[in-house]
């Protein structure tokens, strides 16, 4: 038998980045690019811990470090929000930029780093935006208005197994923001189509659903938010990987309160 | 929003129910100058219906092009700014332009009416047949016989190609049939339409301009 060979020794090779970040110093600032040099960056950073080192370096040398948002950093508060190069969350699929880690990049590249863009999410700073639109809309009807009381017990209220998984796979949404900003028209009709399937699936949101549906429809409008072209680039880079189906959804449920009487639940500042 | 949306996507849809019917019509040409100028005679003993038929596909037409410029407008306002970095992944190309080949349609639409129902233009060849009927084969072969006139229907099909590649499966989207089984259904719908159009809509002025088949003579 012929011998094995031995495995390479475990090598951390630090690696050397150049990074072209998006600044800018209030919301009414016009901003610009500036490059930075990301140094002993390993593989096992993440895209924000990244950020952090280059930040300490920033803060030692008595430079403004660069704001991004951020939280849990596990992939599940919404919370990060950047465009890798021309990417939202940086183009892997179901991972938000807290999750990308720096060995996906090779040593030597060079990375834009920019902040969300769309008209309803106005930036705040560096590569923060105010993304309460979101908040906004689901202020409009993403919620049941009758108390419904206590969790019900098992089998009480029946739901299939397919209207569950449908409502659980819409549920999926973090508010992240991410199918707006790379939406072309700065759309925000996945994450409402979400909200809006998730209830239309389940009986107790099934009472309320044209109400819902056109009072969450007008916030998006209010808000500034575009229309769908149905590119479908929301759900490529949506970290949930939630389906434009939901979308479609909307559109059928919208189209469908057309023809009830829209007894106002949701809208107590109209009419 | 998703109403405007939706009635750009019903007009569109009569639109392109109007588009394949017209196709059957013009590809009678292909039966030599008997088999249209029958069909065309056909239309004509219509009368007031014909006419009635025009005006609401006019007035569809209207429709669709003021609200998808209102649905688009609305969009260009909600991201003024774009990235540096412009990467999409999965946005067509035919998507992205539904705008521009949009307006080049309308262009062709006028060109054409005035052309072909109004015999407007200066290169429409007025004959009548044998019996006694508009002749509008030859009318169809002078016209498409001059390259810059085949060159812009060409151009106006592959428009035609362009705007359903997306508009097709677009629609089942925006009027909510869409989900994870119908979405491959639609796309393939699209292209499969779409391409049928422009080969069929397409080989009429290729096949005038090589003076092949009927228009040999
Ligand atoms: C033969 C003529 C035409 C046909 C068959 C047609 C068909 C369609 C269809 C099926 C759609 C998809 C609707 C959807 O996304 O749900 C569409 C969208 C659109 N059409 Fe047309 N169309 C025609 C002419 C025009 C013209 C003359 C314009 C001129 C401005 C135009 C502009 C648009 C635009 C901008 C959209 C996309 C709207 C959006 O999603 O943002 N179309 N069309
Ligand atoms: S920081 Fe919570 S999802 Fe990225």
């Amino acid at each position: 038998m012929r011998p094995r060979k031995q495995a390479a020794p475990f090598e951390r090779r630090n690696m050397t980045l150049k990074l072209i970040v998006w600044r800018q110093k209030n919301p009414d600032e016009k901003g610009q690019f500036e490059t930075y040099t990301a140094r002993n960056i390993t593989p096992d950073h993440s895209f924000l811990e990244m950020l952090d080192v280059v930040n300490e370096e920033l803060i030692r040398e008595g430079k403004n470090p660069i704001a991004f948002d951020h939280d849990c950093r596990e992939g599940i508060c919404g919370m990060c929000s950047m465009v890798v190069n021309g990417i939202a969350h940086g183009g892997h699929e179901r991972t938000t930029v807290c999750q990308l880690h720096m060995r996906k990049f090779k040593n030597g590249d060079t990375i834009y780093i920019e902040p969300w863009r769309a008209r309803a999410f106005p930036i705040l700073f560096d590569l923060v935006t105010d993304r309460s639109a979101l908040d906004k809309i689901i202020e409009a009807g993403g919620y049941i208005s009758c108390h419904t009381g206590g969790v019900p017990d098992g089998n009480d209220i029946l739901i299939s197994k397919t209207a569950g998984d449908y409502a659980m796979d819409a549920a999926q949404c973090i508010g992240c923001g991410a199918c707006v900003a790379a939406c072309p028209n700065g759309a925000a009709m996945l994450f409402t189509g979400a909200k809006v399937s998730h209830f239309a699936a389940l009986p107790q949101g099934q009472v309320e659903a044209p109400e819902r549906v056109a009072a969450m429809v007008k916030a998006m409008q209010e808000c500034g938010f575009g229309n769908c072209s149905n590119h479908y680039e929301c759900e490529a880079v949506c970290p949930k990987g939630i389906h434009t189906k939901f979308i479609s959804r909307m559109n059928r449920e919208f189209l469908k309160a057309l023809f009830k009487e829209n007894t106002g639940t949701f809208t107590p500042s109209e009419k | 929003m998703i109403g405007r949306k939706a009635l750009v996507a019903a007009t569109g849809v009569v639109m392109l129910l109007f588009v394949l019917a017209h196709s059957f019509g013009a590809l009678s040409v292909f039966t030599g100058p008997n088999g249209i100028n029958a069909y065309a005679q056909a239309l004509q003993n219509l009368g007031p219906l014909l006419l009635a038929f025009r005006a609401v596909m006019v007035f569809v037409l209207i429709l669709h092009v003021t609200f998808a410029i209102m649905v688009t407008a609305t969009n260009w306002k909600a991201k003024p700014d774009r990235y540096a970095v412009r990467r999409t992944r999965v946005a067509t190309f035919a998507g992205e332009t539904m705008l521009w080949s949009g307006l080049l349609l309308l262009a062709f639409i006028v060109c054409h009416i005035l052309q072909f129902t109004l015999h407007a233009t200066p290169d429409v060849v007025i004959r009548i047949d044998a019996q006694g009927r508009l002749d509008v084969f030859a009318m169809m072969r002078e016209s498409l016989r001059l390259a810059p006139v085949s060159i812009a229907y060409l151009i106006a099909m592959s428009a035609l190609f362009l705007h359903l590649f997306h508009g097709i499966q677009s629609v089942s989207q925006t009027i909510g049939l869409l989900n994870e089984k119908t979405k491959p259904m639609f796309q393939i719908a699209g292209i499969t339409l779409s391409t049928l159009l422009l080969l069929g809509y397409g080989t009429i002025p290729l096949m005038i301009l090589a003076g092949m088949g009927v228009f040999g003579k």
